[in-house]
């Protein structure tokens, strides 16, 4: 478990990051809080020759305030983003989810951008990322540019984001008091999801105003669950539309068969997870 | 007057050595550096089952930093090495040759094929790349019913079959019981399952580790082990060294769990790599290694079929075994089956009994001794069946097992498997149980579930169980073929200070010896806890021993230290009638003095020692010393047993276990140190619940484990684990001094079963009555699923239900 050799560097900007990864070529690694990419190294599934570590970074780190939008800095670690008030009152489904993921150890080091731009299907902020629209920015050798999370997510492991990218920050629009759940399911407590559901809702009267379902594991990047946001919007939040919504939770998905799951009960999870978490959501 | 020194036997002192051990301040066998230190990675075949065409090292010899290469052929020219195997179960058993690096074939992915010895271990393992091996692919042999079937491809070409041997135990033969076919056919109700005893993984934390240093006429080896002398009598076998040129050294070690009951390619190689070279080497494993190479444990199948009457006695019990061993057997190897061979019984008046055991090779990792050994098997399956047989009598699983058991003034009791269990007390430890646990009031709460058709139903699963441990009395070791004894030796040494040093043939790797071993001297002596330091673990200072496995430690090694005691006070006596002047007869030894009956004139155990040291005015013919040693090999095994009670909440939608409440009610006899027992329990029943939920090692049709990492392979932590309420009742055991029995296993033995009972108990009413380990949620939800669809929906006529194997309805991928 020792990685091939590699060079080091610790740039301090964002620019000199760019040209640190421009300069070493396609075998260049960002590296980030390490807990995914250190393991890739150590059973020497990848071997970079520079692996390029955002650590040192200042203006990486943090959340901002933007006006209608929250702004979170790529080397936010979960610990962060789980206590901040900015995500907590405009983005809680984020928060809800990243109290999830792994344990208080991994939370410590793991940062949100690294498990965006890891893009493992599996992972628990995706589907948030979707659900509440959030957008990438992204510094390459030509600037920055953005990418809506529909864009961004493009297969397993797999995101838009070129070898000499950095993904600098996610902007979130604010979602303010949206009531939200991530429903989790998997076999032991520091597990990564074998499916799970985030929902948030806003909700006038009784009625459910508008609603953004995200299905994490479903497929090889995280998924929308439409049909059952539009099942749900305009109605009464009651057990039994809810029940007949999350009916529709598993249409056009294509989950992964693995030993804990096949894809028959992987959509059987979803249909019955998102029902709960709706329910989760609407009740607070 | 004084007042008697409250006992330590029974205090519930924090260990001695958890400091050192939670701060790190210690020496595991990876921190041991010496100069001119070399390191050694070993190459591992990708596939499962090859013939080895070519190999080329010459480029990793040209690496940075290597010094050399060496392949099977290398180190054995002769190819005449083999790992030692140490229970022949019968005479004609097959036992292919183990080699240390593989030598034509390799038969297990994960088998070493080469071994690169370089300055660091950074650059060992860059050079593992550079070796270029050519693999001609052999059919690849999985699962113990595809090995034992007609034409099957075979493992090993040259044994002709992939049967390494066929152990049968008979009642009527043995002339303990009746014949069970008869029984059998003649009873009114037959129950017959088949369970499937997953392959597990021992999951120790310290990954195994070796140094050795040839640079001085004895050689010595340091080994993350659990057995230091075992191994280092086998190396020198196995090597043909002469064995007082070898010393091995266990220094902190983080576990084991039977996991490094082993004498492994790994340790041998390291010894004859570092001859050839002159340097000393080390090696350690990588968790990735350890997954593939260290042996895991059960893989069994289990036909089982008992008998009874509509009354619910017990008449007749038969049990098919197919144990998969692996590509080789280990140093126990298919002893493990054959130790559950005498629990099938358990705790239950049996009167005929028919145990078959084929030991079965495949293509894949070893398997060998794993917390329990034999035990849990055979305790899963009786346990498993007698809910059953309750469900089919329509009895309450709990009024069937009263029924059947053993009562308290039954013993002495010869079971059918004969075995002498000398004493227990079933109904006491489950009156407790059933108490602690509110059995009626959890019953109630199943049943109004149940009519409201709640989704989470609830299930309660009983395990009464028993065990053998204590490894073991040496002629019954010899009557079931066993190459050594069961015997355990300790030595006391009283230092001219009156402090005390004890040494013990036990070694422990992670149980606790230093404060329990401190804890019996002290009250044998009559000194200070403190003032007692414990040696253990090398075999320089502990020559002679048998080492730690099968709770054999307290039983048998603690046994030893408390005869080691009784000589040291015994030589003390003389000298300290001598020194006052009094006669033998007349002295009381209490509280560390020796008191002169009747008067105040007393002398204490450490001036005696002083007064030893000096041998200036010793009786006559007395040597001056008071030490002592004392080898103890037992009369009978120890029998713990105990209660367990499990309620467990499934959720009928999604197949989700949650456990709710877990007791379990003890009987391990006298207890040394409660919060050691505590300990025990806790971390045994978070392994046995880890079978019946959560592990798995699991390979694809090609022999690759597809478990390799724990990301994949899933051990539970606290979050995953109820509080468990853990109680105890005290029967003596009479075969020993100290009235004590094992404890080291009774967790992961009684568990997993109360885990399962309960589950199943939870969705019978689904028309479920098994569900396949580890009993993940969509095995649970299928089995629910496809019971309701089988059976016309919940307490509809029972009829669908699941055999226990069917992949295709949630076995195995
Ligand atoms: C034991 C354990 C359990 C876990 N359980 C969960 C879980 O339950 N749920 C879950 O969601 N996750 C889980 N994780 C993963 C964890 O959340 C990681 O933190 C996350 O996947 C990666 O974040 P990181 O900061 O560690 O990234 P790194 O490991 O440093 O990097 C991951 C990848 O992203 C790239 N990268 C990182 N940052 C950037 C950037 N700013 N720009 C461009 N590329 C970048 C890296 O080059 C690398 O390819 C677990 C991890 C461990 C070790």
């Amino acid at each position: 478990m020792i990685p091939a050799p590699f060079d080091y560097v610790a740039p301090s900007t964002v620019d000199e990051a760019v040209r640190a990864l421009a300069d070493a070529g396609e075998d260049a690694k960002v590296l980030a809080g390490g807990q995914s990419l250190l393991p890739v190294l150590r059973m020497r599934l990848a071997a970079p020759t520079t692996v390029v570590d955002l650590g040192k970074i200042g203006e990486l780190k943090g959340v901002r305030d933007e006006g209608d939008a929250v702004v979170i800095g790529a080397m936010s670690t979960h610990y962060d983003v789980q206590r901040d008030p900015l995500v907590h009152d405009h983005a809680l489904l984020l928060a809800r989810a990243t109290d999830t993921v792994a344990d208080p150890q991994v939370r410590h080091r793991g940062t949100f951008g690294g498990s965006l731009a890891h893009a493992d299907p599996a992972g628990d902020l995706l589907a948030p990322a979707l659900a509440l629209d959030a957008e990438m920015v992204i510094q390459g050798t030509g600037g920055r540019r953005t990418a809506s999370a529909a864009e961004f997510f493009q297969d397993f492991f797999t995101t838009s984001l070129a070898p000499e990218d950095i993904l600098v920050e996610v902007r979130i629009p604010k979602h303010t008091g949206w009531s939200a759940h991530y429903e989790k399911f998997n076999r032991v407590a520091q597990a990564w999801s074998m499916v799970a559901v985030a929902a948030t809702v806003r909700a006038e009267g009784g009625t459910i105003t508008e609603a953004r379902i995200g299905l994490t594991n479903m497929a090889s990047i995280p998924v929308r669950a439409t049909a059952v946001e539009q099942a749900l919007v305009g109605r009464s939040a009651d057990a039994e539309t809810i029940r007949a919504a999350a009916e529709h939770a598993a249409e056009g998905t294509s989950p992964t068969v693995d030993g804990n799951a096949d894809v028959e009960y992987r959509q059987h999870l979803a249909r019955v997870l998102t029902g709960r978490a709706v329910e989760a959501a609407m009740a607070g | 007057m004084t007042a008697m020194a409250e006992p330590e036997v029974g205090r519930a002192r924090v260990r001695k050595e958890d400091e050192r051990l939670i701060t790190g301040r210690t020496r595991w066998t990876d921190n041991i550096a010496l100069p001119g230190l070399v390191h050694m990675a070993f190459l591992r075949s990708p596939t499962a089952h090859a013939r080895i065409t070519a190999m080329d090292t010459s480029a990793a010899k040209e690496m940075p930093g290597v010094i050399a290469v060496y392949t099977g052929d290398d180190l054995d020219p002769g190819g005449e090495v083999g790992m030692p195997n140490a229970w022949p179960i019968t005479p004609d058993q097959k036992t292919p040759r183990r080699p240390m690096l593989a030598q034509g074939t390799v038969n297990f992915a994960g088998e070493a094929v080469a071994v690169v010895i370089a300055r660091s271990a950074a650059e060992a393992e860059d050079a593992l790349a550079e070796i270029d091996v050519d693999y001609d692919d052999l059919p690849v042999v999985l699962g113990v019913d595809d090995a034992v079937a007609d034409g099957a491809p075979l493992v090993h070409e040259d044994m002709g079959t992939n049967k390494s041997a066929e152990w049968i135990f008979d009642s009527a033969e043995a002339g303990s019981g009746g014949d069970v076919q008869q029984a059998i056919s003649s009873s009114e109700v037959v129950v017959t399952r088949r369970f499937r005893q997953q392959r597990l993984v021992p999951a120790f934390m310290e990954p195994r580790s070796v140094v050795v240093d040839p640079t001085a006429p004895q050689l010595t080896m340091w080994s993350a082990t659990q057995v230091p002398h075992i191994l280092k009598t086998m190396v020198a076998m196995t090597l043909g060294l002469p064995e007082h040129q070898v010393r091995v050294i266990a220094p902190d070690v983080g576990g084991g769990f039977g996991g490094k009951l082993a004498v492994t390619p790994e340790e041998c190689a390291a010894v004859v790599v570092a001859q050839k070279l002159g340097k000393p080497v080390k090696w350690t494993e990588s968790r990735s290694e350890t997954m593939v190479s260290a042996h895991h444990g059960r893989d069994q199948m289990q036909d089982i079929t008992i008998s009874a009457s509509r009354d619910g006695t017990i008449t007749g019990l038969k049990v098919d075994l197919l144990a998969d061993m692996g590509a080789y057997l280990g140093i126990v190897g298919g002893g493990v089956p054959v130790l559950g061979a005498f629990m099938f019984n358990a705790i239950y008046k049996v009167p005929a009994y028919r145990f078959s055991c084929t030991t079965v090779f495949t293509n894949t990792t070893l398997t060998d001794a794993y917390r329990g050994a034999g035990r849990p098997e055979a305790t899963f399956a009786i346990e498993r069946i007698m809910d059953e047989l309750a469900a089919e009598l329509g009895m309450d699983p709990m009024e069937l097992r009263e029924k059947n058991w053993i009562k308290h003034d039954e013993f002495p009791y010869t079971t059918v498997s004969t075995l002498t269990y000398d004493s227990g007390n079933y109904e006491a430890a489950t009156a407790k149980a059933m108490q602690l646990f509110d059995y009626d009031g959890l019953r109630r709460e199943q049943r109004e579930r149940r009519e409201r058709g709640d989704r989470v139903q609830l299930g309660i699963g009983i395990s009464t169980f028993t065990e053998m441990c204590g490894l073991a009395p040496s002629r019954v070791l010899g009557s079931l073929d066993y190459g050594a004894g069961g015997w355990e030796h300790a030595a006391i040494r009283m230092l001219p200070t009156g402090k005390v040093e004890v040494v013990t043939g036990a070694s422990p790797h992670g149980q606790g010896h230093e404060t329990a071993w401190s804890q019996i001297v002290a009250d044998q002596l009559g000194v200070g806890f403190d003032d007692i330091e414990i040696l253990h673990g090398d075999t320089q200072s502990s020559h002679k021993g048998l080492d730690t496995y099968g709770s054999r430690s307290l039983t048998v090694g603690g046994i030893a230290v408390v005869k080691a005691a009784e000589k040291v006070i015994a030589k003390a006596r003389k000298v300290a009638a001598h020194l006052m002047e009094a006669s033998e007869d007349d002295l009381e030894f209490a509280d560390g003095k020796f008191t002169v009956r009747g008067t105040d004139t007393s002398t204490a155990i450490q001036d005696v020692a002083l007064a030893v040291f000096a041998a200036h005015d010793l009786p006559e013919g007395v040597e001056p010393t008071l030490d002592s040693e004392a080898v103890f090999d037992p009369e009978n095994f120890s029998f713990p047993h105990g209660t367990h009670l499990c309620a467990t909440e499934v959720d009928t939608e999604t197949g989700r276990v949650r456990l709710r409440s877990y007791v379990c009610v003890d009987d391990i006899g006298k207890v040394i140190n409660p919060l050691i027992v505590e300990g025990q329990m806790h971390g045994g029943l978070a392994q046995g619940i880890a079978q019946a939920l959560f592990e798995e090692a699991v390979y694809d049709e090609f022999g690759t484990l597809t478990s390799g990492t724990f990301a994949d392979y899933l051990l539970p932590s606290a979050m995953d684990l109820p509080s468990f309420t853990t109680d105890r009742t005290e029967t003596a055991a009479t075969s020993n001094p100290l009235g004590v029995k094992g404890v080291g296993e009774a967790g992961t033995i009684a568990s997993t079963p109360a885990v399962v009972n309960s589950v199943v108990d939870a969705v019978r009413h689904h028309g479920v009555n098994d569900i396949e380990m580890p009993l993940s949620p969509m095995r649970v939800w299928r089995a629910v699923h496809e019971g309701d669809a089988a059976a016309g929906g919940p307490g509809a006529e029972a009829g669908g239900g699941l055999g226990s194997i069917d992949s295709a309805h949630g076995g195995a991928q």
